[in-house]
């Protein structure tokens, strides 16, 4: 019944226009920046390469694919979190609202496996946009601007890193993009166990992410033995994979903290949606 | 002949907070029944049918459905059950024909496209099955609700409201498809509806709640007949000297005088053939002789009572 009921997930997924204004939305942003990029981008590279031409001489085609690629995931990271809770935050309470839940729920399926198959429909809908972005940046961001070695900015200077060594960099940042963004997807799941309206959910969830990162970006010892707790402070840590040495330890944490949160939400999910009463 | 209960409520109650929405509500339903469901406005019908879907959980009693306990085996009952809860609701995005596979598929039976296909036909949709659910009519839903409902050949249909949006022909062909279903496939089927003419026309048994609470419980026919009838007689003249023999013959019955050619009283249905054959033996000349009794004059009485 798992699997069934996770096949009528997907055909709804692909038959709701608002799953499409992610992959639409996120296909114009990428457009954007690669016509940007390609239109004015050795001036945006010159502010950051200026402060090093004095002691360092950049050779070669800085502007390439791989930054560009890089460039586009610090970009969108934040703005992804949205199209993803756009559709995940729809999933229960939309039908709530819509009124098919009571339908589906006369059927003989329990209801964590209805949780869980649309839990299923998330994570793929939310590989599927990971998937678009990497193609978007990586692929036609390589063909437009070509191929070279990395350079990237980050608190402990500038790194550089070889062509033939960031592909594999690429593979496993989209990876724990994917796990970043997921958490996104089960804190909507869990905000849509408790609603019965679409737009709910979603705003709970953008809220929650705004106030995390705002507690994370403040400098108050307070706030300090928290923010390693917080999922928004390991959001970002696809970023590591650009290190050289790679954290790997750092990164390993961040796993478990975001993987914790996961299973965290998931548990919240079906606690609540088991025990809920269907009134809609 | 003894019954089997196909479905047991006992001592049902839900709370809302401190709102109680069902205080003790009782009755069994046996296999083959047409069982009205019936009751006011916020009388506890839904949170009920709710309960007996396991949509809600209510606070106390017990609810055994093919003697199986419902919260205990609930996938196993509702892999036999069909209904609409208050109105159908579908995926309006999506096309009728699409819709139906959805809830075919966690519909716990093998349904094929044939099948589909002939349910569509037996709403009257056929031809509809690739339109979008939005853009259908009230009445096509409520069909639509119907067929998703009979997809997985259930023994048991709830319905809630069916005739909701229904033209004159459409209520018809509904009262018509629960006939067949009782007649043809010996399936039980709950039907709860505000038009009480129609549950008078296809339940041979009913449950009227209020407040919460179970009122009364039986069989329609009996119910119906253990009670008063207002009873309205037209003659043809002498309206007073037929209610003067009337009140000779039945002292207790209170006769009221209408017309000259026209007089009302309330009595027990099993004499109305006497008072009629005593009426015609002293010469009077009967045009019409009509138990006014509907059930909407019962349903009122048990629940303004």
């Amino acid at each position: 019944m798992l699997w069934k009921n996770t096949y009528n997930e997907f055909i709804k997924i692909l038959a709701k226009p608002r799953s499409y204004i992610g992959l639409a939305a996120l296909t114009l942003l990428i457009l954007i920046i690669l016509f940007a990029m390609k239109a004015d981008g050795r001036m945006y590279i010159s502010f950051v390469t200026a402060s090093f031409e004095q002691t360092l001489s950049f050779n070669g085609n800085i502007l390439n694919g791989n930054l560009i690629a890089f460039i586009i995931l610090q970009m969108l990271i934040v703005h992804i979190p949205l199209l993803v809770a756009l559709v995940t935050g729809d999933l229960l309470s939309g039908e709530a609202a819509m009124g098919t839940l009571r339908m589906l729920l006369t059927k003989p399926i329990s209801r964590s496996q209805v949780v869980f198959s649309k839990l299923i429909a998330a994570a793929v809908y939310t590989f599927i946009l990971v998937i678009w972005m990497g193609f978007l940046a990586l692929v036609v961001g390589r063909w437009v601007f070509g191929t070279g070695d990395l350079i990237v900015l980050n608190s402990d200077g500038l790194v550089i890193l070889n062509y033939e060594d960031i592909l594999w960099r690429y593979g496993l940042a989209f990876l724990v993009a994917y796990l970043a963004l997921m958490t996104i997807a089960t804190l909507s799941i869990a905000f849509s166990a408790f609603a019965d309206n679409s737009i709910g959910p979603i705003v709970s969830t953008m809220a929650v992410i705004i106030l995390f990162t705002i507690i994370g970006t403040l400098d108050v010892s307070v706030f300090d033995h928290v923010k390693p707790w917080l999922f928004t402070t390991h959001m970002a840590s696809w970023r590591s994979f650009f290190s050289d040495p790679v954290p790997w330890s750092a990164i390993w944490d961040s796993i478990c903290i975001l993987l914790a949160h996961n299973i965290l939400f998931v548990a919240v999910a079906v606690f609540k949606f088991k025990r809920k009463d269907i009134t809609s | 002949m003894e019954h089997q209960a196909i479905i047991e409520v006992k001592g049902l109650q839900k709370y809302f907070g401190s709102f109680e929405a069902v205080k003790n509500v009782s009755f069994t339903v046996n296999k083959g029944d047409v069982f009205g469901f019936l009751g006011p406005n916020g009388a506890g019908k839904s949170t009920t049918m709710r309960c007996m879907l396991s949509l809600i959980k209510p606070n106390a009693g017990d609810i055994r459905i093919f003697g199986k306990n419902l919260f205990e085996e609930r996938n196993a009952i509702l892999a036999k059950v069909g209904s609409i809860v208050e109105k159908p609701d579908f995926y309006k995005y999506l096309s009728a024909l699409k819709n139906l596979e959805i809830f075919a598929r966690v519909s716990g039976a093998q349904v094929s496209q044939k099948e589909i296909y002939e349910t569509l036909d037996f709403v009257g949709l056929l031809g509809r099955e690739k339109d979008k659910v939005g853009g259908f009519s009230h009445g096509m839903r409520q069909r639509l609700g119907i067929a998703q409902t009979l997809l997985h050949q259930p023994e048991l249909i709830i319905l809630d409201e069916p005739t909701t949006g229904l033209d004159p022909q459409g209520i018809i062909e509904v009262r018509d498809l629960i006939l067949r279903l009782k007649n043809e496939q010996n399936k039980t089927v709950i039907l709860s509806s505000h038009q009480l003419a129609e549950i008078e026309l296809v339940a041979n048994r009913m449950v009227i709640i209020n407040k919460g609470q179970t009122i009364i419980e039986g069989s329609v026919a009996e119910l119906m007949n253990a009670q008063e009838t207002l009873l309205h007689i037209e003659l043809v003249q002498n309206s007073q000297g037929a209610a003067a023999l009337i009140q000779e013959i039945l002292p207790q019955v209170k006769v009221q005088v209408s017309s000259p050619k026209t007089l009302e009283l309330s009595i027990e249905k099993k004499h109305i053939s006497n008072l009629n054959n005593k009426l015609v033996q002293a010469g009077f000349e009967i045009v019409a002789l009509e138990p006014k009794r509907k059930l909407e004059d019962f349903f009122i009485q048990m629940t303004q009572a």
